[in-house]
């Protein structure tokens, strides 16, 4: 589904300040694999899920989605096909628009917009319906605006922007980070539920390790822009978080250095 | 007195179109566009040569409002493909047209005295002579307007033009290219400023290269004033309200003119309105009066 290939990435080329993010990374993926991605502050996991949005161009390597290479295409061309939530809820929707506007929008993602009214009754009651399955009584406000919603509301909402039209490839960048950790888990427990009702491929970013063994069916790790841990299968369902942190010393070289890492194996 | 309010509203309706134009891009593409004063003039330039050499008044104000269609897409495409920041895009087409309209115009000043103009034409329609003929043509041409404005930016295509504005990471994640967005926004707004300088020079009967000096801050004060008196929590209502902020500026203009205001000190008069009212949130939070008073609010908050 997903293939990179010797994917590099480094900022600030040629200056003093050069930082290599990505040193050729290379992960591929099966349709319908839900990958948490973990590793040390500044590893290169959003970079890495930046390079396969379009963010930015890569250095080098090569990016194929479904068959289709997309190394070169732009960030919107390739929003045709990958879903996006972000680290901020604020980054994922339009505040002065409303809630029905926000998802008409989402729902043509990838389709041509017309000269014609967005939102008719048949958009209107599709998405109260869509709303209702969040649980937050979202569907009643659908003409209220964006800016007016929690932290969490607009979350949850930017999930269901990024999956009402079914994309190729979710990715997640620590979408729950920024939330307390009751509307978090709210938010992981929808985020779990539309990926295997959708049958979803996805890539999620995480700092908490319990999070990152128990959600999904693969976790991959990285440290200074590589890839030193990939554990799926039986071997991962054995694992426990001190196991992680220990294999990934043992390969990484280093200590898993973040704290919110470890306050989460705490926790 | 009647003669005032007359001409008070005839140049509150026939600038409302230039205002609708600022209110676009200043307002919901978030782009603070300087190509107004030149693309305003540009408009009074083409129709006023055009109908000057005895050509068709309604063709001279649509080839007014291709030109604005034109200028607006010269600074989009600064933008877009050479990334010069908003602001100078648009410093850099207005000062360029003010060569180009002068070459337009080809002298300082076109007349139109007796001319054949949109407001001779609409007038010889209606049934008695009146000093309302050209404010009941430019309400016609701005409720055509509003309400053409409105349908657009509810359609799927108007919406994502104001999430371009409103927040550009979210909607280039949905798929949209910013670019054409920015570009479609600056062609319209300055398709409608033109619009407005072609009927604004019909009705004065005359065309300068001077004409669209500061409009750019009479628009944004236009658009400020309305907000602030006929609010803008939905839409249409936002719309309307720019509207009416500009025949209320072009009333407040009318009033110190009768107190005794020079008319060339109407700029400074202008550009203290936009200072005062961009600056009061920031005077409340230091008199510690606004308790929800945001901080730095600016032109594109
Ligand atoms: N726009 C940028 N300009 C310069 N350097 C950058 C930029 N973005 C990221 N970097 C650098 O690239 C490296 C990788 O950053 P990245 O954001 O991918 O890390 P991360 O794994 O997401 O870390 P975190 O867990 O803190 O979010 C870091 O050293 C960072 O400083
Ligand atoms: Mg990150």
């Amino acid at each position: 589904m997903l293939e990179l290939t010797d994917i590099c990435k480094a900022f600030e080329k040629n200056t003093v300040n050069e930082k290599v993010a990505l040193d050729q990374v290379s992960l591929s993926l099966n349709s319908g694999e839900f990958v948490t991605l973990v590793g040390s502050n500044g590893a290169g996991k959003s970079t890495l899920l930046n390079a396969i949005a379009g963010v930015y161009l890569p250095d080098c390597g090569r990016i194929m989605l479904d068959g289709r290479e997309i190394t070169h295409l732009s960030e919107h061309q390739r929003a045709t096909w990958i879903g996006r939530v972000f680290q901020n809820p604020l980054t994922g929707t339009a505040p002065q628009m409303t809630v029905e506007e926000n998802l008409v929008m989402a729902w043509k993602r990838g389709q041509r917009r017309r000269l014609r009214k967005a939102i008719r009754s048949q958009e209107r009651s599709f998405f109260s319906e869509q709303l209702a399955t969040l649980g937050l009584g979202l569907e009643d406000r659908l003409t209220t605006k964006v800016g007016l919603l929690s932290g969490g509301q607009r979350q949850a909402l930017t999930l269901l922007m990024a999956t009402l039209r079914k994309p190729q490839l979710l990715l997640l960048d620590e979408h729950i980070a920024s939330l307390d950790p009751r509307t978090a888990d709210i938010v992981m427990d929808l985020t779990c539920r539309i990926v295997n009702e959708q049958q979803l491929t996805a890539i999620m970013v995480t700092h908490n390790l319990e999070q990152a063994l128990d959600a999904g069916t693969r976790t991959v790790m990285m440290h200074e822009g590589r890839i030193v841990l990939d554990i799926q299968g039986p071997e991962r369902k054995r694992m426990n978080v001190m196991d992680l942190m220990n294999l990934f010393e043992k390969n990484s070289g280093a200590n898993l250095n973040s704290d919110r890492v470890l306050l989460a194996a705490r926790a | 007195m009647l003669y005032v309010l007359a001409g008070t509203l005839e140049q509150g309706l026939l600038f409302a179109l230039m205002v609708l134009g600022v209110y676009l891009t200043f307002r919901v593409l978030d782009y603070a566009d300087l190509t107004v004063d030149g693309s305003f003039t540009m408009g009074g330039a083409i129709a006023a040569v055009i109908i000057f050499s005895g050509g068709n008044p309604w063709l001279a104000t649509l080839a007014a409002i291709c030109g604005g269609l034109l200028a607006g897409t010269i600074t989009g495409l600064l933008h877009t493909v050479f990334k010069i920041t908003p602001l100078l895009s648009g410093i850099l087409t207005m000062t360029g047209l003010y060569s180009v309209n002068l070459r337009i115009l080809g002298r300082a000043n076109v007349p139109l005295l007796r001319a054949d103009t949109v407001i001779t034409r609409f007038n010889s329609w209606l049934p008695t002579d009146s000093i309302y003929g050209a404010s009941l043509l430019g309400l016609i041409i701005v409720v055509l307007a509003v309400v053409a404005l409105y349908l657009f930016l509810k359609t799927e295509v108007g919406l994502v033009l104001q999430a371009t504005g409103d927040n550009e990471q979210m909607i280039r994640a949905q798929g949209v290219n910013t670019n054409h967005m920015k570009l479609l926004g600056l062609a319209l707004s300055n398709g409608m400023v033109a619009c407005s300088g072609a009927l604004v020079a019909q009705n004065q009967q005359f065309a300068d290269a001077g004409m669209g000096i500061g409009m750019i801050v009479a628009g944004l004060a236009s658009v400020i004033i309305g907000e602030a008196i006929f609010g803008k929590r939905t839409l249409l209502q936002h719309i309307i309200a720019v509207v009416c902020g500009s025949v209320v500026y072009r009333a407040v203009l009318a009033l110190v003119l009768r107190l005794g205001l020079a008319p060339t000190d109407f700029k400074l008069l202008t550009a203290l309105i936009v200072v005062v009212a961009l600056a009061s949130p920031q005077v409340k939070g230091w008199l510690g009066k606004g308790k929800n008073n945001r901080k730095g609010e600016t032109l594109d908050a």
